[in-house]
């Protein structure tokens, strides 16, 4: 198994590989407030953003923070900021805002215990459906969840393509275990990494029409200050950017910013499958839970137990289709979260009846263990 | 024909292909940092999977504070340590909460200036804090001490390797006083002579 050692390979905590995944992607722009287990993104980006000619700034507060990574985006900057639960129930109302002015901008969730203080220095995956349905209205998002290190830098430089090519805000939830856990990884080289940025309008100001439809449902979006002079509201606007009381254009507007992010389904719902396919049960984890899941699979094995693993990358949009394939295929799914059961919900959701939905809930603070995992799938 | 493959790869897996350390102890005794310096060496100087994790509470000092390492050849899945190999304990609340995990043939090493009651005969006990304060004149250091034994008893990596990333970790102004103490912590284990110890294979010497 021992492999060449390149000069890729890095030791680097979750929060690190965030981080490095961020510059990446070209962000140049970060606010937030500190909060364990988040704090080291903030930390290290202090010293890092001003070297590449970036921006960080320590807001007032989390509220703040949301404001100024909007703000930020609007003037033409990939931004990004970087919270944990109670950080984020402030973030929720301007996260609407950016929702319904179609600002790209990226907020990491490092979960930890709930609610309120709750348990600063523990993983949790209690943030799931606040992430998915924190802000108020209809409104649709993109959450990505990572289980390694590794993942926290692929997945912040995917969050931040999803945000640019979609103008949406992206949530990218981590959690302490993924966070704090130092490990090997290899960064691939910068040359082979896929970076996508905005589309800036190509014709001449005057004839620029902000909010537009066309065939992808994402209008370009003209920087602050590059002579693009336009209107942007938290009201329903029409195309022009102004406020609209008119039920078409209302319709309009809401069924297109549902139907761009519809029509990217194929792209932003990611999952990973470990031996799934002759399994006859399945394991539907996400986050740091994926990795005892994916232990737990390989005992199970060994036991005789026909054991799959899916591994959400995407929770919302919710990866369906992947999802019914395996309820369909296999005869029980366990889902294990830290937390009392907000994916398994999802899960029962789709499954209608397809198969038998088992949740393995853990919330003493701990990481659900390979054999608690594996136990239950011994059981069903 | 993926169920094959899997049962190969657990048996790799079940041989000493994975490593699992604990250190324990009270907050501000430096167990994560001592535990993140030897992980970062064992990731720089080998060519092993490396995974370093930690759980403390939210005090800034006292409560408990752990760090586990986990080496294995290929890609860690789950980050923590089940059935450690080896356990370290700093202070007696940590030897009493985590012995009963440690592997049945596994080292339990105590800090025998602060842990009294060990619950085995084949513990290995160093006093790294009287070491720390004796030699090196300050406490704070014990920390050092220990990841000096740590990284003599495991042999996982050399500990020139060891020493290389602690001087490049440690605040300026405090290198001779860390050095001083990491190589206390390797002649205390000399000290101690032939233990004969079970071990995570060869050490690899890339320096």
């Amino acid at each position: 198994m021992s492999k060449k050692k390149s000069a890729n390979r890095y030791f680097l905590q979750g929060n690190e590989a965030v981080v490095e995944g961020a510059l990446t992607a070209g962000c140049t722009f970060f606010a937030g407030y500190p909060i364990t287990p988040a704090s080291e993104i903030s930390e290290i980006l202090s010293e890092r953003l001003p070297q590449v000619g970036g921006t960080f700034i320590q807001m007032e507060d989390e509220i703040a923070s949301m404001g100024a990574i909007i703000g930020a985006s609007l003037a033409g900057a990939k931004s990004m900021t970087a919270t944990s639960g109670p950080g984020f129930s402030l973030m929720q109302e301007n996260l609407g805002f950016a929702c319904i002015a179609e600002v790209p901008c990226v907020i990491v969730n490092v979960m930890r215990g709930g609610p309120s203080t709750g348990l600063p220095t523990n993983p949790a995956q209690g943030d799931v459906m606040q992430a998915r349905w924190g802000t108020h209205g209809d409104h649709p998002i993109v959450v990505l969840a990572t289980s390694t290190v590794q993942d926290s830098f692929e997945l912040t430089i995917k969050a931040f393509n999803f945000a640019e090519k979609y103008r949406t805000p992206v949530v990218l939830l981590s959690d302490e275990v993924v966070a704090h856990t130092r490990e090997t990884v290899e960064l691939p080289p910068r040359e082979e990494i896929h970076i996508i940025d905005r589309i800036a309008p190509s014709m001449p100001p005057e004839w620029y029409i902000p909010f537009e439809d066309n065939s992808r449902g994402v209008p370009p979006m003209a920087a602050f200050g590059d002579g693009y002079r336009y209107h942007v509201t938290g009201l329903v606007h029409d195309v022009r950017g102004f406020p609209t009381q008119r039920p078409d254009e209302i319709e309009a507007f809401m069924k297109r910013l549902f139907r761009k992010i519809t029509q990217g389904f194929n792209e932003i719902q990611m999952t990973k499958d470990f031996m799934i396919d002759d399994a006859k049960v399945a394991v539907i984890a996400y986050g740091s839970v994926a990795r005892s899941a994916k232990r737990a699979v390989l005992d199970a094995r060994d036991r005789g137990v026909k054991a799959g693993l899916l591994q959400l990358v995407t929770l919302f949009p919710f990866p369906r289709m992947k999802v019914e394939e395996v309820l369909r295929q296999c005869r029980a799914v366990l889902v294990p979260e830290l937390n009392m059961g907000q994916i398994s919900r999802e899960v029962s959701r789709v499954n209608q009846g397809k198969c038998q939905v088992r949740k393995l809930n853990r919330l003493d603070g701990g990481l659900i263990t390979p054999e608690q995992i594996m136990y239950e799938l011994l059981k069903i | 024909m993926k169920g094959r493959k899997g049962k190969k790869r657990r048996k790799e897996q079940k041989g000493l292909s994975r490593y699992e350390i604990r250190l324990g102890g009270s907050g501000g005794q430096g167990i994560i940092t001592a535990a993140r310096i030897f992980a970062e060496a064992v990731s720089e100087h080998t060519r092993k999977f490396v995974c370093q994790s930690q759980s403390y509470g939210p005090e800034a000092r006292g409560g408990a504070s752990k760090a586990e390492i986990v080496i294995s050849e290929e890609p860690i899945d789950y980050p923590k340590a089940t059935k450690p190999d080896l356990l370290l304990a700093m202070n007696q609340a940590a030897c009493d909460t985590y012995f009963s995990d440690l592997k049945s043939e596994g080292i339990l090493v105590v800090d025998s200036s602060l842990v009294d009651q060990v619950p085995t005969s084949r513990s290995i006990g160093i006093p790294f804090t009287e070491i720390a304060r004796k030699e090196v004149g300050k406490e704070l250091v014990a920390n050092m001490v220990a990841l000096g034994a740590l990284t003599c008893l495991t042999k996982a990596v050399s500990p020139k390797g060891v020493e290389k990333i602690l001087l490049a970790k440690v605040p300026k102004g405090t290198v001779e006083m860390n050095r001083k103490a990491f190589r206390a912590g390797i002649s205390a284990v000399k000290k101690l002579g032939d233990l004969d110890l079970p071990k995570p294979e060869e050490v690899e010497e890339e320096l």
